[in-house]
């Protein structure tokens, strides 16, 4: 590649380009920047994840392949890459105050979570089975790091320790998958894949076993039963703010790759990797939503809550093998991660203003369910914010929530499996339990909960709350928006 | 948005007005927050009475569209589409009218959190209003499933002492229901290509075993809702821990979406399911009708005695309904109207009682009548009504209902038997049994207690809020003609489309 080039590719991913830039500028800076105004960095980091959404959002028009085919700059990655910006900017109006008043606040926090964001955007553009390896290297390791930045704090180094051990065992399945694959095609590149299908059926059933493990090591990232074993405890054990960004954003990337690897290069395995993803996601709703019931604090159950979504994002890809619905369960899934994405951080931003540290022994305070006691009298906007969210978790109208859910069954039912669907309703009863469990003990019962009331933390859960209500009118354009994304795709 | 062209979104979404303004309000405004609803859910009645005066009786079909296309991609084929006919008319106003009489109810009662107490009250009514008026089946199905959530907090905030577990009761049990009816609904989405209520009846294109299936997956979340035995295990436990104005309403709105659901949705989409399955379902409706009149006489709550009365009442509807003919259908809507009334005014007098006592056990009160002369007078007229005595509204509707049932147990009706009606009709001789040895309880004989020598006859504002519904009493109950005639041509149309069903066979 000559250095022209290289240079029309840098500007064909403008997006990429400014952010790692940005990034590494920002971690220079961030030296000259005193401690006790982290501010800056936050503020700059902001920045720069803003310019970023307007350079994509600019550029999302267009439809290339860069890089000679590594990545693929379609309205997939633009639409996940707005997510992923989107998430990124609240992250940042959540973890400001909290930083703060954890004694946590260092620089390093923003600098790599944009490091994390920008391994994510890769990988919702990768096209090529190395180059999501190398992203989902990237986006996890300063997952690693920020899990344990709460450290000496036991929980929090724990959580970092079980998430990179897990986390590097997952990797290790990915790889290994990605050359069963190379071996049975001679490519990692995603398009090269689907016309290289092998005819023998030794090759076939490598090929078979290499997209399987792909799907493990994946399945770790999103979450999925039985790979979910480390996100209570890295749930709970993370901070806050950083189990808020991970719930969203390695998900999403997780699923992006889990729906652009599947669809574009393993639609031939559709028959046998059906019946895979049927399992994996009838029984992570089941596991996900049932032990769920159980949490006594609220960090545990909205992991197992988050566990029980990716159970239900996982049920929209399960008739992507059935042409006349592929583009549909794409663009299913996709609004799903958008209301997930919506309605969680609405959730974590209240759990966040209630949690608070016990200066004794730096533990962590205010994350039980019976911290949310007389909440809903106390502070009656918070309260709201995490009832609307709870619903839209529950799936009940009139919250983005339900249509997500509505969206999502109904691909599943025309894909032809209506079981599945049931599973999806039923297990939805039983989550009913859960959510309203929090709202109970908001409303219905009397405490006395210690709440911060921080006007970027407050502005966070409002906005997000209201959002989650209101888009439901803007169903339409939403969901036009995710089809279209997926028609470049396929 | 313009008054001549579109009534009824505006009558739907005008509570609104009132939660925004209420939102605004301190805590402290409580009398404030109280004239804010009242006056806005008096003018949402006035809005109803005005699209009353628009509503042509003579039409059959659906009146005052509105039309707004929502969701159009992908294959969707989801509208804003709002109307009303003669099936619905009647519970629309029933609706306007017990949401400013429970507001009114509440002003001495509900002393907590009045601001919140009011929100929940007015979107409720959005929602209910919401259900009596969508068309299209996932509009319907996202009112329905809201009404869920401001009933849940008006019970578990508002409520007894077990409000908790009623209010989580109520919902995960209406919730199971309405799940599987979302399948159903989805399923129609995708096989006929919309979701309009209208255009999927004119289709009429499902084969019958897959009729059954839809048929069961409507029935139970609309059975459940109503509730028909043996689904009713929920009601009583809401009722008994509901504040009084969210028991008036669950008796006189919340349970009518379930007939309501099974008259819009049930007989006309699924006119041979219904047809085959007519008799099962008066059969319930009949052990409804002698197990909630045998369970309610052994209640020694006077809340749950009304309660349980209910689960009899609205058997009687079912059994109307499902008689499948012109009288069956229109004793079912105005003995739904009915029930709204009576069994609106019967738990706005218990609660009355419980607010100067704070007991509802039948055994604390006797010979209240000597204490409180125009309260039982009251009472006395509103239990003869419930228990169907002629002249009286009651009634009107249980003989049309027990008519259309025995006309629909000739051997080609819907019914196939008498025996229905004949079980029915015990019924209503048990309603006369556990009504009367209520109102003997409470009001006759000698006063037994100290305690309520010294009670409070009723006040002008608990008179004014049981007089409309004293006067509907007695004016459904002596010319019942006008009530008719608004549902006439939409129940004709409905039995038509029944027997053309039945005449022409299956696709």
């Amino acid at each position: 590649m000559s250095l022209n080039d290289l240079l029309v590719n840098l500007n064909l991913v403008i997006h990429l380009t400014f952010l790692v830039l940005w990034t590494c500028g920002l971690v220079l800076v961030d030296l000259f920047i005193p401690n006790n105004k982290k501010g800056i960095t936050a503020a700059l980091a902001a920045v720069g994840l803003l310019i970023t959404l307007i350079l994509v959002i600019i550029r999302s028009g267009t439809s290339v392949s860069v890089f000679n085919g590594m990545l693929s700059l379609d309205g997939f990655s633009a639409f996940l890459n707005v997510i992923l910006l989107v998430s990124g900017l609240v992250s940042i109006a959540l973890a400001y105050d909290y930083l703060k008043r954890s004694n946590l606040e260092r620089g390093e926090y923003y600098t790599l979570l944009l490091f994390s964001i920008f391994g994510m955007m890769l990988m919702v553009s990768a096209s090529n089975l190395i180059m999501v390896f190398l992203a989902l290297e990237l986006l996890s390791i300063p997952l690693y790091v920020l899990a344990g930045i709460a450290g000496p704090q036991v929980e929090s180094e724990e959580a970092a320790l079980k998430y990179f051990l897990l986390g590097a065992f997952a990797s290790a399945f990915f790889l290994y998958g990605t050359a069963l694959v190379f071996g049975a095609t001679g490519s990692t590149f995603l398009n090269e894949i689907v016309s290289a299908i092998p005819s023998d059926t030794t090759q076939l059933s490598t090929l078979l076993i290499g997209a399987g493990l792909i799907l493990v090591g994946l399945g770790f990232k999103v979450a999925v039963v039985p790979f979910h074993m480390w996100t209570p405890d890295v749930y709970h054990g993370a901070p806050s703010s950083v189990t808020a960004f991970m719930s969203i954003g390695a998900k999403a990337a997780g699923f992006a790759a889990l729906l652009r690897v599947f669809v574009v290069a393993f639609p031939a395995l559709a028959n046998d990797m059906t019946t895979i993803l049927w399992a994996l996601s009838a029984i992570t709703l089941v596991l996900g939503n049932v032990i769920a019931i159980s949490q006594k604090n609220i960090k545990r159950m909205l992991a197992y809550s988050s566990i029980a979504h990716a159970g239900f994002i996982l049920m929209a890809l399960v008739p992507y093998g059935v042409q006349a619905v592929t583009s549909d369960s794409v663009a299913s899934a996709l609004f799903y991660l958008m209301a997930y994405m919506l309605t969680n951080f609405a959730a974590w931003a209240v759990v966040i203003a209630l949690e608070h540290r016990n200066d004794a022994d730096t533990r962590s305070e205010g994350l039980t369910l019976d911290d949310y006691a007389g909440l809903g009298r106390q502070q009656p906007a918070l309260a709201i914010a995490m009832s609307v969210a709870m619903l839209s978790f529950l799936g009940l109208p009139p919250t983005i929530g339900f249509v997500a859910k509505f969206f999502v069954l109904r691909t599943v039912i025309e894909g032809g499996f209506p079981g599945l669907a049931l599973i999806g309703v039923l297990t939805s009863l039983v989550s009913a339990y859960y959510y309203l469990r929090v709202i109970v003990n908001m409303y219905m019962r009397d405490g006395e909960p210690i709440v911060r009331r921080e006007v970027l933390l407050f502005s966070t859960a409002m906005l997000t709350a209201a959002s989650t209500v209101l888009l439901v009118i803007f169903a339409e354009p939403l969901f036009q928006w995710a089809s279209a994304a997926v028609l470049q795709l396929l | 948005m313009n008054f001549n062209i579109d009534p009824l979104t505006l009558v739907t979404f005008f509570p609104l007005v009132g939660v925004l303004v209420l939102l605004f309000l301190k805590n402290e405004q409580k009398d404030l927050a109280r004239w804010v609803a009242l006056i806005t859910s008096l003018i949402t009645f006035v809005i109803s009475i005005a699209i009353l005066v628009q509503f042509n009786a003579q039409d059959p079909d659906l009146q005052m569209v509105a039309f707004v296309p929502w969701i159009q991609v992908a294959g969707w084929n989801i509208n804003y589409f709002m109307g009303v006919d003669g099936l619905s008319i009647l519970l629309i106003l029933l609706t306007t009218l017990l949401v400013p009489i429970s507001i009114l109810s509440t002003w001495s009662a509900v002393e907590e959190r009045v601001k919140e107490f009011m929100i929940f009250f007015l979107l409720l009514e959005v929602g209910m209003l919401g259900v009596f008026l969508a068309q299209d089946l996932f509009l319907f199905y996202v009112f329905w499933e809201f009404t869920l959530i401001p009933m849940y907090f008006l019970i578990g905030i508002w409520g007894g002492p077990r409000r908790i577990y009623a209010a989580v009761k109520f919902f995960l049990y209406t919730m199971a229901g309405s799940l599987l009816m979302l399948l159903a609904i989805l399923w129609l989405g995708i096989n006929q290509g919309t979701f309009a209520v209208p255009e999927l009846i004119e289709m009429n294109n499902i084969a019958p075993y897959l009729q059954i299936w839809l048929f069961a997956a409507f029935a139970i979340a609309f059975a459940i809702k109503v509730p028909m035995w043996p689904l009713h295990s929920w009601l009583p436990d809401a009722h008994v821990e509901a504040p009084t104005a969210g028991s008036v309403i669950l008796a006189g709105v919340l349970l009518k979406m379930g007939t309501y659901g099974f008259l819009r949705f049930n007989i006309p989409l699924f006119p041979h399911a219904s047809i085959q399955l007519a008799p099962w379902i008066a059969l319930l409706a009949v052990i409804g009708i002698v197990y909630g009149a045998i369970v309610s006489y052994a209640q020694k709550d006077v809340k749950k005695l009304v309660a349980y009365s209910s689960v009899s009442h609205l058997g009687f509807v079912m059994l109307g309904l499902f008689a499948l003919n012109a009288q069956g259908i229109e004793g079912g809507i105005l003995q739904m109207v009915n029930h709204g009334i009576s069994t609106g005014a019967l738990f706005l007098v218990v609660g009355m009682i419980y607010e100067r006592r704070h007991t509802r056990d039948m055994d604390a009160f006797g010979g209240l009548w000597k204490v409180m002369p125009v309260y039982g007078t009251l009472t006395l007229i509103i239990a003869l009504s419930s228990m169907g005595l002629p002249g009286l509204n009651g009634f009107v509707g249980e003989f049309t209902i027990l008519l259309g049932s025995w006309g629909a147990g000739t051997p080609d009706g819907a019914l196939g038997t008498p025996w229905f009606t004949v079980f029915a009709a015990l019924g209503v001789i048990l309603a006369a049994v556990y009504i009367l040895f209520m109102f003997q309880k409470l009001f006759l004989g000698p006063v037994t207690k100290e305690e309520n020598r010294k009670l409070l006859d009723i006040n002008w504002r608990e008179i004014i809020t049981l007089v409309p519904l004293i006067i509907l009493i007695f004016w459904i109950g002596l010319h019942p003609n006008p009530f008719f005639g608004l549902m006439d041509a939409s129940v004709e149309k409905l039995v038509a489309s029944l027997q053309s069903a039945a005449v022409v066979g299956l696709p």
